[in-house]
């Protein structure tokens, strides 16, 4: 967005709209957590005073899918879980975001055995993954952040070297 | 203590025991399948020893079970290193484990079950906590409890066909025996 | 895009009638059709993602008008496969995987662990590191029951709690990070002792927490006990009875707080626990409160042990001296050659005990967690199956919710304190 001051500093901002929709829909995120296991507890933490989140606009934490739009899945997906995190996915409105957060969801973590799904990417679009076992909640923070940038983009794939940029414009 | 458990589960069950012993400090026993609920009832009505609470109950399968400690292995004569495999017919091994307040000491009861056909009296006429425990080896083990209220599966889906715990079942499943949602 | 599937239910309160619905409840739009429907009760799905099951455990709960008349607990949603897993790695390799059954306190989970191996393979393991485990232990005691408070403070509507709750977690965090180097999936202890020595600085850091924490828990205590509405909603709420109790299998706070005073420290004390004097708290009454109240009145008891053990400690090894069966120290494996050899003969083939089988159970932070190990003198267990008080406590809940109402049932599930990683293994 750019500035533009008149001689009679009147203080006028010319922009796009679309660029003024993604940075009022980037400041605040309203998550929806599908806190399934341990990574839930650092996802409480990251919502707890010390890292706290509602810097970001996006502290409101309602439990239904049907009023949020990043859906953060923390936790190991088992086979039958997998039906419960698809309808949840299907009930969220567009436009929508996935987290998928800690390597149990990204890919199956530790656990290689006959009743976990191998990365939750098989029946859910994902747009950012988080490593760590648990990830501390720093990690989670920088994933919002880049779907901060992803949205603020209009939604196209961010190049590596954009996406290690500390201030999102 | 031990002794008078021992003499208490004779007197109960007669040749039913098929044999008591101590493992590294704890009291293991042996019992006939048939006869595993007087065993259980015997040991918690008695009003001296009174294992009133069943703290586990477990299925084990022993399928190829045999003893694979290095040492012996090493001391591979002969004569010696008789590796003692398990007949089809002593296959899975329901293992309960008792507790008594009273006298704070726990023993542990052990039964065989068949591998073709594996049935077992339940025991959720005598410890009500039974019933779960008896859920969660039928799912793994495919192990049907006589008498239970409730049997179905503990933690696959209604529909599954499989008994994951058995040691002929692979660790990574079988492809496609859960469906997952489409894209 | 409904789908329209019509089917015939058995009548109303037949156990395949309870069946046929939780399978039609499964699917995206189904009709069910029931012979007579003003007779049956409202069978209401808690489903498995709620903000208020600690977790993802699934309540079917059968309804008459707003009282509750029966509950199918469902777990498995977690369900993830430990038994199998431990059958094919190594006692080691399974340590970091027992952090992630009670995911709240992992400390107390490693300690079970390691004591159940040490007893199958015939371990001692030295004094100090006894003592270190008992302070960790008792420090992921505080650390769940905290979180076990402010999650039902939290669901009863006190959020001011939670967010106290969470902040003392936050400095327990540091002070595992110090002596641990993880915040929270600790995987702390080996076959033999503990990974590293607690350092001076830990020490000071865990003086530090224990002397300040009991302002702390004052705060929150001021806030709780005598609150008006906190009392309303939980005194009377989810009673059990003792006998109850006993019969199916509860333990730990949920136990104790209905009048018996089954501890495992001091039914079968194990570490150094006979060393170190603390009460049993018991409460009588068996409703959310009193176990709310147990669990209060637990962490001051921890704080004691914790002075205790601190004040207790001999200098010494972290851990036992015995090559063939304890990882060496990472220093002399890279110098020495046969810290070399033990190393990778422990790490490849496992510690290899006598084969036998063996049970052990410690307190964990929500009841008896025990170990069964069945060893066929291999380096993998044969069969490794984990006794989880999350499960037993959630078998009691259809008794405890009984003739409670709807709006009941999240304090008495917040009061049990399930956590599914635990329940489903």
């Amino acid at each position: 967005m750019a500035v533009n001051r008149s001689n009679d500093n009147e203080g006028f901002i010319t922009t796009t709209v679309d660029a003024l929709f993604n940075w009022s829909l980037k400041n605040s995120l309203w998550p929806m957590p599908l806190g399934i296991s341990c990574c839930a507890i650092e996802m409480m933490a990251f919502a707890g005073p010390r890292f706290d989140v509602s810097r970001f606009g996006a502290e409101v934490f309602r439990f239904s899918p049907r009023q949020s739009d990043l859906l953060i899945v923390t936790g190991t997906v088992t086979y039958k879980m997998a039906r419960v995190v698809r309808k949840i996915y299907d009930q969220m409105p567009d436009p929508k975001w996935v987290i998928s957060m800690g390597v149990c969801a990204s890919s199956g973590g530790m656990y290689r055995s006959y009743s976990v799904v191998q990365g939750i990417d098989q029946f859910v679009p994902v747009d950012v993954y988080i490593a760590g076992c648990p990830p501390r909640p720093d990690s989670v923070l920088k994933a919002l952040m880049q779907i901060q940038q992803k949205i603020q983009s209009g939604g196209k794939e961010i190049p590596v070297q954009e996406r290690e940029k500390v201030f999102v414009e | 203590m031990k002794e008078k458990i021992e003499a208490k589960l004779l007197s109960a069950l007669g040749d039913g025991l098929v044999s008591f012993g101590e493992f590294n400090g704890q009291i293991v026993a042996e019992v006939a399948r048939d006869r595993i609920v007087e065993a259980c009832k015997a040991l918690k009505e008695d009003p001296e020893l009174s294992f009133e609470l069943l703290s586990d109950l477990c299925g084990a399968d022993m399928l190829n079970f045999e003893d694979r400690s290095a040492r012996k292995a090493y001391l591979a004569i002969e004569h010696e290193y008789r590796p003692e495999p398990v007949s089809n017919a002593e296959r899975f091994v329901v293992v309960y484990q008792l507790t008594s307040l009273k006298n704070k000491v726990r023993i542990r009861l052990k039964t065989r079950v068949d591998g073709d056909n594996p049935v077992c009296p339940s025991i959720t006429s005598v410890f009500k906590s039974a019933n779960w425990y008896e859920r969660e080896a039928y799912d793994m083990f495919g192990i049907n409890f006589e008498g239970h209220p409730d049997m179905r599966r503990m933690y696959m889906p209604e529909e599954y066909e499989y008994y994951p715990l058995r040691k002929d079942f692979p660790l990574m499943g079988v492809p496609g025996s859960i469906p997952l949602p489409r894209k | 895009m409904a789908t329209e599937e019509k089917s015939k239910v058995s009548p109303a309160g037949s156990r395949l009638a309870s069946v046929q619905i939780l399978k039609a409840l499964e699917d995206r739009d189904t009709n069910v059709v029931l012979e007579d429907p003003l007779e049956n009760y409202m069978v209401l799905n808690m489903g498995p993602q709620h903000p208020a099951t600690h977790g993802v455990l699934r309540l079917l709960v059968k309804l008459d008008g707003e009282t509750v008349v029966d509950c199918i607990p469902e777990l498995g949603y977690l369900h993830r496969g430990y038994e199998k897993i431990a059958e094919a790695c190594s006692y080691h390799e399974f340590i970091p995987h027992t952090d992630r059954l009670d995911y709240i306190s992992p400390l107390a989970n490693n300690v079970a662990y390691a004591l159940a191996v040490e007893k199958v393979g015939g371990v001692e393991v030295p004094l100090r590191a006894q003592y270190i485990r008992v302070i960790a232990a008792e420090l992921a005691r505080i650390s769940s029951h905290l979180m076990a408070i402010g999650a039902m403070a939290m669901d009863v509507g006190a959020m001011t709690v939670f967010l106290w709750a969470f902040r003392e977690r936050e400095k327990l965090y540091d002070v595992f990070d110090l002596f641990t180097g993880v915040r929270f999936t600790t995987s702390y202890t080996r076959i033999g002792g503990v990974a590293q020595d607690m350092d001076d600085k830990a020490v000071k850091a865990i003086h530090e927490f224990i002397d300040d924490f009991p302002k702390h828990l004052d705060e929150i205590k001021r806030m709780l006990n005598r609150n008006r509405i906190f009392l309303d909603r939980t005194v009377g709420i989810g009673a059990i009875s003792a006998k109850d109790a006993l019969e199916i299998g509860l333990s730990g706070p949920n136990i104790r707080a209905c009048g018996i005073d089954y501890d495992l420290r001091t039914f079968s004390p194990y570490l150094v626990y006979d060393q170190l004097s603390f009460d049993v708290v018991t409460e009588k009454e068996g409703d959310c409160f009193a176990r709310y109240m147990v669990r209060m009145r637990e962490m001051e008891e921890s704080v004691k042990l914790v002075n205790q053990a601190l004040a207790k400690m001999p200098a010494g090894p972290v851990k036992a001296d015995l090559p063939k069966k304890v990882l060496p120290e990472k220093e002399r494996v890279y110098t020495k050659m046969e810290e070399l050899i033990h190393d990778f003969v422990l790490v490849n083939d496992g510690i290899n005990p006598a084969p036998g089988d063996a049970y052990v159970a410690t307190e964990g932070s929500k009841g008896e967690l025990g170990f069964y190990i069945i060893s066929d003198g291999s380096g993998l267990p044969w069969r490794l199956k984990i006794r989880s008080p999350s499960f037993c406590s959630l078998q009691a809940l259809p008794l405890m919710l009984k003739g409670q109402m709807i709006s009941d049932v999240v304090a008495i599930i917040g009061s049990i304190d399930p956590i599914m990683g635990e329940a489903d293994k």
